[in-house]
């Protein structure tokens, strides 16, 4: 267990890079903001980012095993009803649902 | 706390008409997080579970939640921290993992907001969530205390479901698991989203799916900072391809309503 002198350092560590990371930009591009490129992948940034996320989140997917099926099923339940209800918080919790009821036992250990 | 109302209570001093009640400001922000927003509410339980199960103390997470902020670096956080990986590698990883936040200055209307400390939080608060719900369609029209009410709320939900997640952690069993599908869930949910709204743009979702899927091959350890330097270049590369042919396509647009104004016009002389 790490003693808590280390922890409150970790924390202090990791918030000062990610605001700084989110911050400082905003300076340099606000000269930027004119140019025609920096409009191009603005507009179409977001909806890439948030492919890459998800992919992302996906990266450790044991495609080789069958306690595949529970990520897979849990994933179609968020998308089915996202896209049925038009709800992201019913996609989300169903989904995590499914995938704990299916992963805490059929597919258990 | 004492920075949001300093920057809500800012009056707009160029608008022309007076500014909306606080009160409805709020609570039009409030709607606004009720769906993805909401959606921090079991990924926070998940990670306060998590933190329980890791062994670290229950404050811990709110702590986590509360000063880093940052989702998927907290995740990480827990194994580098049960493991007292050195300092410089917990910086080293929280560059890594969200270095990806540089783009976002891009597209996130800052300009709204209003007032040094509401600057300060909204930048702070910059999370993945906070991007994808202030940069789409709807968000066009909101206002800066808008936008910093939905980045607060959201970090109430964060904070508070990691919260009761660590105090409850201990009673959940470690044989449940599967909890950390809350995030997977999460970013389904706003790809899908994103990717509608550009309803006509198939190539920019199918480039972005293109990197995440090739830097998950070639540099599967800096799968993240791979992903996005590809997708930037492709992104720039296409842009670079566009702007040649913008010109001529624009003439073909309009040169296509033309035919059609003008094939209707005949249909209503028939």
């Amino acid at each position: 267990m790490p003693d808590t002198r280390y922890l409150l350092l970790a924390v202090a560590v990791s918030a000062a890079v990610t605001w700084a990371l989110r911050a400082l930009p905003f300076t340099v591009l606000a000269s930027l903001r004119a140019s025609g490129t920096v409009r191009y992948l603005g507009a179409r940034m977001p909806a890439g980012v948030m492919v890459i996320l998800f992919v992302y989140c996906l990266r450790d997917l044991p495609l080789t095993q069958s306690r595949v099926v529970a990520s897979l099923a849990a994933l179609a339940v968020t998308v089915g009803l996202h896209l049925w209800r038009r709800n992201a918080l019913l996609g989300i919790v169903g989904g995590t649902v499914v995938s704990v009821a299916l992963a805490s036992t059929v597919f258990a250990g | 706390m004492r920075t949001l109302s300093v920057a809500v209570g800012d009056p707009p001093r160029s608008a022309p008409a007076s500014p909306p009640p606080l009160r409805s400001t709020a609570l039009a922000a409030l709607k606004d997080s009720a769906s993805v927003g909401l959606g921090l509410l079991p990924l926070g339980l998940a990670f306060g579970v998590l933190i329980t199960h890791a062994g670290l103390p229950w404050w811990c997470a709110s702590l986590f939640t509360a000063v880093v902020y940052a989702g998927s670096l907290e995740f990480l956080l827990v194994n580098l921290a049960v493991a007292a990986t050195p300092l410089a590698a917990v910086a080293l990883t929280a560059f890594l993992v969200n270095v990806r936040h540089v783009f976002y200055a891009l597209s996130f209307p800052l300009d709204r907001v209003r007032g040094r400390f509401g600057k300060a939080y909204s930048t702070f608060a910059l999370t993945d969530e906070a991007y994808a719900l202030t940069t789409g369609d709807r968000a066009r029209s909101w206002s800066g205390a808008r936008i910093l009410w939905l980045q607060l709320f959201m970090q109430l939900y964060w904070v508070g479901g990691a919260t009761a997640g660590a105090l409850l952690g201990s009673a959940v069993p470690d044989s449940v698991t599967g909890l950390d599908f809350a995030m997977t869930a999460l970013f389904a949910v706003l790809a899908l989203d994103a990717v509608r709204e550009r309803s006509g743009d198939l190539p920019t979702p199918l480039l972005a799916l293109l990197s995440a899927l090739v830097a998950r091959l070639v540099l599967p350890g800096q799968m993240l900072l791979a992903a996005f330097a590809l997708f930037t270049a492709a992104l720039l590369v296409r842009s670079r391809k566009e702007s040649g042919k913008e010109s001529r396509m624009e003439s073909r647009k309009e040169s296509h309503m033309e035919s059609r104004m003008e094939s209707r016009v005949e249909e209503s002389r028939a």
